[in-house]
């Protein structure tokens, strides 16, 4: 400071000089240490422990009790059936889940006029993404119950008589019994994915009308001069201008169906047999289990859905890396 | 726009289009509106079989303070809040910040950092899980708010930063350039030229981050065990442990579970909606 005083016309100190490299990181450092505690170094601890066993105890000099098992985990997850239960379930979730997006698009055509209330009606077809996905397993649990839910009561009005005996009761005697939909091993994963489809279209569709807002309309008239109309008129004028919007719908469909988690655990706990299972589940089911802990199993688990993404994730960000590079 | 416009169709179609729409929707919310029936019945209608009629007699009231005095909904609720607002205000404070160094200066690491925040951003779940919860039983934070939000507020900081990096890229450069030819600090280019703008991209995230912390169920899980610290997620999934087969029941403490993502989600559904769809139009 006292030199700097002294030498009125010296270059200004190192920091000044380097404002602009420095600045960025003073920005940086709280984001990115909060960041790297609770996600980045997770990553890594959770892909080491998957190479132990351990029931997340420590000895009483608070030493880890995990054993080195080096590949056994992944050898063992090899011959375990419910693994290649959840892995199929996952690839099941994926490729219905992508239903979202063509189902969202038609519903944002549908919707997308100007009559009176629109606004309203379309709020009211985004609701379903804004409750907790808790909130959606219940209700459709209750909508598949057999006895009283609405599926059981429209399969009465189809299927049932109704009879009233002596004392009073009302029975009903049915042609064919009313589908339990979520105990059934062969159909509870698909009543789980309808059920998740419902948030799911209305997110597609938000992104959608989005997109339709701002599709050209030149290129629209344009067209339909040209005798362009319908389908025609859809595919090669208007999914193209709609393709950010489809990049995404796409992205957030994927993730979505990786992670689903909460409906499984609300609709089926994963039953029944394991049949509705999903990694994210069974990852959790095996590593904070009744049973004991089975930490490095789980992690063994987790590394093979995060491999998953990863290859999801790669693309996306290759995509945004193309963007990045063409912007600027 | 496409479609055509309904106006310029016949009135034929005009009618019967305006005719179907509430059909529509009626049928679209046909699980939310047979929960919202359930939930204002007594436990007679259930009981005798009587779920789509006319309700014998109206239980709203009963109902939805039964869920509160017959079990620790209140509680959960406001833990639900606890976890939730802080989880808003530092998440979205760090992300201005990191956003603002992303996409104001350039640096070697800037694209592959972001790119860090965005991949975070995306990872499942369970690859956290035990080390997050064995950190968590470590340090004390296990089954405590402090302990959840601290979490998500980390999480979500990937998110934000995605979303507040693109924000700021997208302002005009020659505002921050103009101001460090002024002599402006770095600091206050941040505090008084870029902050006032990204107040809409602010309130979007506050908006998002508080619907999808509220609606966290995995972590509920994960880091807590009682009551105490339970969000609301969690605790109507105890709560339908508790009131087995009284559907009338769980179905009210569902619907108030949803409740304040979907009042924030009609005050400020601008926000919402240009939130999410960030990225949906080039």
């Amino acid at each position: 400071m006292s030199d700097a005083a002294h030498q009125p016309q010296a270059k200004p100190n190192w920091l000044s000089r380097n404002k602009l490299a420095v600045a960025p990181w003073i920005f940086l450092i709280p984001a990115l240490i909060f960041f790297a505690i609770y996600v980045v170094i997770p990553i890594f601890e959770s892909l080491w422990l998957s190479l132990y066993e351990w029931n997340g105890l420590y000895t009483a000099d608070g030493e880890s009790t995990a054993t080195w098992v080096g590949f056994g985990n992944y050898v063992k997850l090899w011959d375990d059936p419910n693994f290649w239960t959840s892995l199929r379930n996952n690839i099941a979730w994926l490729v219905l889940y992508m239903l979202a997006v063509p189902l969202g698009l038609f519903i944002a055509l549908y919707l997308n006029q100007t009559v009176t209330g629109m606004r309203f009606y379309k709020s009211m077809f985004f609701f379903p993404f804004v409750i907790s996905q808790v909130v959606v397993g219940l209700i459709f649990g209750w909508f598949y119950n057999p006895d009283f839910g609405v599926v059981g009561t429209v399969w009465k009005a189809l299927f049932c008589e109704e009879t009233i005996n002596i004392v009073g009761n009302v029975t009903f005697t049915c042609s064919r019994p009313a589908p339990d939909i979520l105990s059934s091993p062969e159909w509870a994963t698909y009543g789980i994915i309808a059920a998740g489809l419902w948030p799911q279209i209305a997110y597609c569709m938000i992104l959608y009308l989005t997109g339709l807002n701002n599709v050209a309309a030149d290129q629209i008239e344009a067209a339909r001069l040209d005798g362009a109309k319908g389908w025609k008129m859809l595919w090669y004028v208007v999914v193209p201008q709609l393709k950010p919007a489809t990049f995404i719908a796409i992205v957030v469909t994927v993730i979505g169906a990786l992670r689903s988690f909460d409906m499984i655990a609300i609709m089926t706990q994963g039953g029944p047999f394991g049949s509705t299972n999903v990694l994210s589940h069974y990852m959790y089911e095996v590593a904070i289990s009744e049973y004991g802990e089975r930490y490095g199993y789980g992690s063994s688990v987790a590394t093979v859905l995060f491999g998953i993404m990863l290859i999801f994730i790669s693309y996306f960000l290759w995509r945004m890396y193309q963007d990045e590079k063409g912007g600027r | 726009m496409f479609p055509r416009p309904i106006e310029k169709s016949t009135q034929i179609a005009r009618l019967a289009y305006q005719t179907f729409l509430p059909f529509a929707l009626i049928l679209w919310l046909l699980p939310l509106i047979a929960i919202f029936l359930t939930s204002i019945r007594s436990a007679k209608d259930i009981n005798s079989g009587n779920v789509f009629g006319w309700p014998s007699e109206f239980a709203l009231i009963d109902n939805y303070t039964a869920v509160f005095t017959q079990s620790a909904a209140a509680q959960y609720m406001l833990n639900s809040v606890l976890i939730t607002v802080p989880t808003v205000m530092i998440s979205v404070a760090l992300a201005c910040l990191a956003g603002y160094a992303l996409a104001i200066y350039r640096f070697r690491v800037a694209l592959p950092l972001f790119f860090l925040f965005v991949a975070g951003n995306f990872i499942p779940f369970q690859i956290l899980m035990v080390p997050v919860r064995d950190m968590s039983v470590q340090t004390g934070l296990y089954d405590t708010i402090a302990g959840q939000f601290l979490f998500h507020a980390a999480f979500q900081t990937g998110f934000c930063t995605l979303f507040m990096r693109n924000f700021i890229k997208a302002l005009p450069f020659d505002l921050v350039e103009s101001a460090r030819i002024e002599g402006v600090a770095e600091w206050k280019i941040f505090w008084y030229v870029i902050l006032p703008l990204v107040r809409p991209a602010i309130a979007a995230l506050a908006v998002l981050i508080f619907t999808f912390v509220w609606n966290d169920f995995f972590w509920a899980n994960v880091l807590t065990q009682g009551e105490a610290a339970k969000p609301i997620t969690a605790g109507v999934r105890a709560l339908n442990g508790q009131f087995v087969n009284n559907w009338h029941l769980v179905s009210a403490a569902s619907l108030l579970a949803a409740v304040p993502p979907v009042v924030m989600f009609f005050l400020m559904q601008r926000h919402f909606i240009s939130g999410l769809t960030l990225g949906a139009v080039k």
